[in-house]
C-alpha cells in the first residue's frame, strides 16, 4: 500500500466529509426539534453560497455598487461568512415562519409538512435559476492559495481551513447545545414535545433558534464549498443535500455527533471508492453500504431508538 | 342534486377535451417555422445563449428584407427556441413538441453530443431534417438520413490532439481524464487513445480516469493521474467543469500542459477559470482572431449587437441555420403538407455541395457529415483565444 | 339491460378507448394530443401504483422511480434484443408477428423484476416505518439508478434506444397507434386490478394496518404479506408503467429516473388524495394537462407548481377526494330483495 497515495487521499476525504458534515448537521438539528426532514436544506446550503457570492463581489468592488474604500481581501472573505451566515438564518426562518409553522399550528399530518418542505426546495432552486438566469458564476478569489507540499502530498492552505473550520463549528454547535439553557431546551423538544410548553418553554422561539442555528451551518458549509469550488449554479444544493441527508440517517439522525460522523463516513467512502475504482461506481457502493448499515443498526450509528407505548 | 352534480361533471369533461384540442387548431402555414433545441439552461447555458443570438440575427436580417424566397413568394421567417436543459430526456421532449406541435420544417440541434444523439433518433423515425452545428460525435448522424452536422467529426480531432501534443509538448505519455456518463467526451476520449497509442505504442496514455457528471471534486482522479507520471493532461470537457478541474490539477501540483478539445470554446471559460486556463491549448471550429471577409462581418455585427466575441457555437449555428433555409430556398415550392416539406427538404440538403459558410465550405457525405478543417487555439495572458495552427482532413 | 347496468363502466371505457384509437389512427387529433393522451395513461398507472403503498397503507415510500427504471430497463432490453436489429445486440431474433405477440409478455416481465425489486423495500419495511423507511426507499431509488449508470453495456448513463424500431415493427404487420392501444389496455386493466385488491381483504387488511399496525397485527392480520403483496403491486405495476413510458418515447438514460420523478408520482398521489383510486386518476389527468398548460411559461413553470402544492396542502391538505370515490357521488340505486 503506497502510504502517500494513502495520506493524500485522507486528507482530500476529510475536505469533501466535512461539506456533508456540516449540512447534516443541519438536517439533524431540525430533525431533533421538529422531527421534520427539512428538504429545502440542501437549497439552504445553496442559497448561502449566492449570497456570500453576491457579498463578495459587493465588497470587492465587482458589482455595479463602488465602495469608497478599499477592504483587505482577507477581512472581505470574514465579512462574507459573517454576513451569509445571518441573511441566510433569515431565509430559514421565513421558511419555517411562512410554510412550516402554519401547518404545524393546525396540527397537519407530518407527511404534509415533508411535501411543503420538498416544494420549498423546489422553488428555491426554480426561483433562483428563473430570477437570476442559468449561467455560472466564478466566486472571486478571496484568499491566496498556497500550496504546501510534503514529499508527493499537496495539500493548499484551503483545504486546511475548511476541515479546522468544521471541527470548530462542530465543537461550538456541541458547547451550545449541552452547555447552554436553550440547547437544554432543543434536547428537551425531541424527548417530549407534549410535555415542555406545559413546562414554560416558548417552544416557537426555541423553533426558530434551532433553524437559525441550522441555516448558518448551511450557510457557513456554502461559503467555504463556493471558495475550494469557485463554480456556482442554482442546482448545486440539490445533490450534496440529498447525500448528506442520507449520511445523517446513517449516522443516526436526531444526534449531532451522528450526523458529523456520518458526513465524514460518506466523504470518505466517495473518495477512497473514486480513487480504486470507475468514479460510476462511487454513488453504486456508498449507497449499498449505507443501505446495509441502515438494516443492520435502523437507527443509525449513534442515534437511539424510540419505542412506542401500545 | 343528483342530476346538477352529473351534469357538472359532464360540463368538467368538455372543457377538459376541449382544452386538449384547441392547440391543434392554431395550425400556420404561411411562415417558415424552423425549430432550435438548444441547452438555455442547465451544465452549459453560455452555449444554448450563443446559439439562440446567432440565430435570432440571423431571423432579424432576413425578415428585414421582407422573408425568404421559396419559389416566387416570400415567407416570413418564425423560429421557435425550445430549451433542453443540458438532459437526453429534456432534448427528447423538446423535439417532439417541436415536431408535433408546432410542425417545424426542420429542427438546429441539439448542441452537444449527449442530447444529439437521442434528439436525433427522434428527428429521424418522424422523418424531420435536423442540422447539429456543434455536436462532433459519429453516432448522432450515423444510419440516419435526416439527420446532418454542420462540424468536423471526432475520429478526427482525436488524431488531430494527439499529434498536436506530441509535436509540441514531445509529450511520450498521456493521462486523459474525462466524463463517462456523457457520449462526446467518452467518445473523444477513446479516439484519442488510439490515436496516441497509434503514434507512442501501448500503453502510453498512463491514467484513463473517469468521473461523472456533475461531480465537482476530481482530487482523486488527479491524484492518480500525477502519480502516474504523465507528460501531459488530455480533458475533453465543458467549459463549466474545466476550471475546476484546471483549477484542483494546479493546486495538486500539476505544473505540466493541459490539452483541450472543441468543448473548451466557449465565451465564459476564461471568466469562470481566470489565471489558471492561461497558457493552455485546445482544438476547436474557428478562431475569431484573425478572421477574414463573411467571418469578420459576422464577427463584427454579433459584437456589435450583443457586446462580446462570438464563440464557435454561434458561428456553427449561422453556418446551420443557412443551410436549412438554403435547402428549403432549393425546394422551389412549399406544399401544404409538413410531411412532403420536411422530405423535400432532406433531399435538397444531401446534395448541397461547397457551400460557403462562415467556418468553411461544406459539402455533405452520405452520412450527412461535412469535411472540415480543425483550428488549434491558445489562450494567451490576456485571457484571448489566439489562432496557433490549422489542421485539415 | 342488466347486463349493460352491471357492466357499465367497463363498456363505457371500452367504447371511449375505441374512439381514441380510431381519431388517432384517422389522424383527427394531431400526434401531440396523442402524446399527452398516453402520458396521461401512464400517469394514471403511476399515481394509482403509489397510491396503494403510500395512501392505502400510509408507509412514506419516496423511490418509485426505481422501480419504474427497472420496468422500462428490463422490457427495453428484451424487446431490443428480441425484435429488432440493433447496434448492441445485433440484428433481431424473432420476426413481426412475435413482437406484436409477445409485447404485452415482455411487458409483464419488465413488471414482473420490478416487483422482485419491490421486494428489497418490502423487507425492511417490516421492521421500520415512516422516517427509515422513507431513507430506505430513497437509497434503493439512487442503488437502482447507480447499477444501471455502470452498466455500460446496455449504455450506462448515456441511454439506450432502439424501442422505435420495436414500434415500428409492431407498425409492420397491421398499422395502428399500437402504443395507444397497449397504454389504454393497461391502464384500464390497473385500474381495474387496484379497484378489485382494495375492495377485497387485502385492502382492508393495509387500511387496518395505516390506522395501527400493532392492532392489526393483534387482530390476526397478517401484517407481513400484506406489505410484502401490496409492495409487491405498487412496483411491478410501476414496472409495466415504465416499459409503456420507455416505448412511448423511444430512449431512455437513468437521469430520467431520479428522486425528481419519484417526486413528481408523490405529488400526484397527494394531490388526489391519499386512499382514493378515483382521486389519484383524476389528478394524474389534470396534473399531467397542468404541466403542458403550464409550458409556456418555461422556467417559472417549476416555481409556480411547486407554489400551488404548497397553498393546496395548506388550504385542503387532504387532496381533491380526500379518502372518498368517485362512486361516493354517484351511488347506486340499492338494489331491490
Amino acid at each position: 500500500m503506497d502510504w502517500e497515495i494513502l495520506i493524500q487521499n485522507i486528507l482530500n476525504a476529510l475536505q469533501w466529509g466535512s461539506f456533508y458534515a456540516l449540512i447534516a448537521l443541519g438536517y439533524t438539528l431540525v430533525y431533533g426539534v421538529l422531527l421534520l426532514i427539512n428538504f429545502a436544506h440542501g437549497d439552504i446550503f445553496m442559497v448561502g453560497a449566492y449570497v456570500g457570492f453576491f457579498f463578495a463581489i459587493l465588497f470587492t468592488g465587482n458589482s455595479f455598487l463602488q465602495l469608497p474604500f478599499d477592504i483587505p481581501l482577507w477581512l472581505v472573505f470574514i465579512l462574507t461568512v459573517v454576513l451569509s451566515m445571518i441573511v441566510t438564518s433569515f431565509v430559514g426562518v421565513t421558511l419555517e415562519r411562512v410554510a412550516y409553522r402554519p401547518l404545524r399550528r393546525k396540527g397537519a399530518n407530518r407527511l404534509y409538512v415533508v411535501i411543503t418542505a420538498l416544494m420549498c426546495g423546489l422553488i428555491l432552486e426554480n426561483g433562483n435559476l428563473a430570477l437570476f438566469g442559468a449561467s455560472r458564476r466564478m466566486f472571486p478569489e478571496l484568499i491566496d492559495k498556497t500550496i504546501y507540499t510534503f514529499g508527493s502530498i499537496t495539500i493548499s492552505n484551503i483545504k486546511i481551513m475548511v476541515i479546522i473550520t468544521a471541527f470548530v463549528a462542530f465543537i461550538i454547535l456541541e458547547l451550545i447545545i449541552r452547555k447552554t439553557r436553550i440547547g437544554m431546551a432543543m434536547r428537551a423538544i425531541s424527548y417530549d414535545r407534549v410535555a415542555v410548553p406545559l413546562m414554560g418553554i416558548p417552544i416557537d422561539r426555541v423553533i426558530v433558534f434551532t433553524f437559525v442555528l441550522g441555516s448558518s451551518m448551511a450557510a457557513l458549509a456554502g461559503v467555504l464549498f463556493v471558495t475550494a469550488y469557485p463554480v456556482l449554479e442554482p442546482y448545486m444544493g440539490a445533490i450534496i443535500g440529498w447525500k448528506a441527508f442520507i449520511a445523517a440517517v446513517v449516522g443516526g439522525i436526531g444526534e449531532i455527533r451522528g450526523a458529523f460522523v456520518g458526513g465524514f463516513l460518506l466523504g470518505f467512502i466517495e473518495i477512497f471508492v473514486a480513487a480504486f475504482f470507475p468514479s460510476t461506481l462511487r454513488d453504486l457502493i456508498a449507497f449499498s453500504l449505507l443501505l446495509i448499515l441502515l438494516s443492520m443498526k435502523p437507527t443509525g450509528l449513534f442515534g437511539v431508538s424510540r419505542s412506542t407505548k401500545i | 342534486m343528483r342530476k346538477q352534480s352529473k351534469r357538472n361533471a359532464f360540463v368538467v369533461y368538455l372543457c377538459l377535451l376541449g382544452m386538449i384540442c384547441t392547440p391543434a387548431l392554431w395550425a400556420k402555414s404561411s411562415t417558415i417555422i424552423i425549430g432550435f433545441n438548444i441547452p438555455l439552461t442547465g451544465d452549459i447555458p453560455k452555449v444554448g445563449e450563443g446559439s439562440k443570438y446567432a440565430a435570432k440575427m440571423l431571423e432579424d436580417q432576413i425578415n428585414n428584407s421582407g422573408g425568404l424566397l421559396v419559389g416566387n413568394k416570400k415567407y416570413p421567417l418564425e423560429f421557435v427556441f425550445e430549451d433542453n436543459e443540458a438532459k437526453a430526456e429534456s432534448a427528447i421532449a423538446a423535439s417532439l413538441k417541436l415536431i408535433t406541435q408546432d410542425r417545424v420544417l426542420g429542427i438546429i440541434g441539439p448542441q452537444a453530443s449527449k442530447q444529439a444523439i437521442p434528439a436525433g433518433e427522434i428527428c429521424d423515425s418522424y422523418k424531420t431534417p435536423m442540422i447539429s452545428p456543434w455536436s462532433t460525435n459519429p453516432q448522432t448522424t450515423k444510419d440516419r438520413p435526416y439527420v446532418f452536422r454542420g462540424c468536423f467529426l471526432d475520429p478526427f480531432q482525436g488524431p488531430v490532439a494527439a499529434n498536436f501534443v506530441t509535436s509540441e509538448f514531445k509529450a511520450k505519455k498521456a493521462a486523459v481524464l474525462y466524463d463517462i456518463a456523457s457520449d462526446y467526451p467518452k467518445g473523444l476520449s477513446e479516439y484519442f487513445k488510439l490515436a496516441f497509442e497509434k503514434i507512442h505504442g501501448k500503453g502510453s496514455v498512463v491514467a484513463f480516469e473517469t468521473f461523472t457528471t456533475k461531480d465537482r471534486d476530481f482530487s482523486a482522479q488527479l491524484t492518480n493521474i500525477i502519480r502516474s507520471k504523465a507528460d501531459v493532461l488530455f480533458t475533453p470537457q465543458y467549459y463549466d467543469e474545466v476550471p475546476l478541474i484546471v483549477k484542483q490539477a494546479h493546486d495538486l501540483g500539476w505544473k505540466k500542459p493541459i490539452m483541450g478539445s472543441d468543448s473548451w470554446g466557449s465565451a465564459e471559460l476564461v471568466n469562470l477559470c481566470g489565471n489558471d486556463c492561461k497558457g493552455l491549448f485546445f482544438t476547436t471550429h474557428y478562431a475569431a482572431a484573425g478572421a477574414k471577409g463573411k467571418t469578420l462581418e459576422f464577427i463584427q455585427k454579433y459584437r456589435e449587437k450583443y457586446g462580446y466575441t462570438p464563440d464557435d457555437v454561434a458561428a456553427l449555428t449561422w453556418d446551420a441555420t443557412r443551410l436549412m433555409l438554403n435547402a428549403i430556398k432549393n425546394t422551389k415550392k412549399l406544399t401544404g403538407s409538413t410531411r412532403k416539406n420536411r422530405r423535400a427538404i432532406k433531399d435538397q440538403l444531401s446534395k448541397i455541395k461547397n457551400f460557403d459558410g462562415i467556418t468553411g465550405k461544406m459539402t455533405f457525405s452520405s452520412e450527412g457529415d461535412p469535411k472540415k478543417c480543425a483550428v488549434v487555439v491558445r489562450i494567451n495572458n490576456q485571457g484571448k483565444f489566439e489562432f496557433f495552427n490549422s489542421v485539415c482532413p | 339491460m342488466h347486463f349493460l347496468r352491471k357492466y357499465q363502466y367497463w363498456i363505457l371505457y371500452i367504447l371511449f378507448s375505441l374512439l381514441i384509437v380510431f381519431g388517432a389512427h384517422q389522424e383527427w387529433v394531431d400526434a401531440y394530443i396523442q402524446l399527452v393522451i398516453m402520458y396521461i395513461g401512464i400517469n394514471i398507472i403511476l399515481s394509482s401504483s403509489l397510491n396503494i403503498v403510500n395512501g392505502y397503507m400510509g408507509e412514506f415510500s419516496c423511490g418509485h422511480a426505481g422501480f419504474i427504471a427497472v420496468g422500462a430497463y428490463v422490457t427495453s432490453v428484451l424487446n431490443v434484443w428480441l425484435f429488432a436489429s440493433d447496434r448492441i445486440f445485433g440484428p433481431a431474433i424473432l420476426g413481426e408477428y412475435w413482437a406484436l405477440i409477445l409485447f404485452p409478455v415482455t411487458l409483464l416481465a419488465g413488471g414482473l423484476i420490478a416487483s422482485l425489486v419491490g421486494l428489497l423495500v418490502a423487507i425492511p419495511s417490516f421492521n421500520t416505518r415512516g422516517d427509515y423507511l422513507a431513507i430506505i426507499t430513497l437509497a434503493v431509488n439512487y442503488i437502482v439508478k447507480s447499477a444501471i449508470e455502470n452498466m455500460q453495456v446496455i449504455g450506462g448513463a448515456r441511454g439506450f434506444m432502439g424501442m422505435r424500431k420495436v414500434v415500428n415493427a409492431m407498425q409492420d404487420v397491421w398499422d395502428i397507434p399500437w402504443m395507444m392501444v397497449f397504454i389504454l389496455i393497461f391502464t384500464g386493466l390497473t385500474v381495474w386490478i387496484i379497484w378489485r385488491f382494495v375492495s377485497s381483504t387485502y385492502g382492508k387488511g393495509i387500511i387496518a394496518i395505516r390506522e395501527d399496525e400493532v392492532a392489526a397485527e393483534i387482530m390476526s392480520v397478517n401484517t407481513r404479506g400484506m406489505k410484502m403483496t401490496a409492495f409487491m403491486l405498487s412496483s411491478g405495476l410501476a414496472g409495466i408503467a415504465g416499459g409503456l413510458f420507455a416505448h412511448v418515447l423511444g430512449y431512455i438514460n437513468p437521469g430520467s429516473f431520479t428522486i425528481m420523478k419519484s417526486t413528481e408520482v408523490m405529488v400526484m398521489v397527494y394531490l388526489g388524495g391519499m386512499g382514493s383510486l378515483s382521486g389519484s386518476v383524476i389528478s394524474a389527468v389534470l396534473f399531467t394537462i397542468l404541466l403542458e398548460l403550464l409550458r409556456p411559461l418555461q422556467v417559472f413553470k417549476w416555481v409556480v407548481i411547486p407554489l400551488m402544492l404548497i397553498l393546496l396542502m395548506m388550504f385542503r391538505p387532504e387532496g381533491i377526494m380526500g379518502n372518498r370515490e368517485i362512486s361516493d357521488f354517484f351511488p347506486q340505486k340499492s338494489k331491490r330483495n
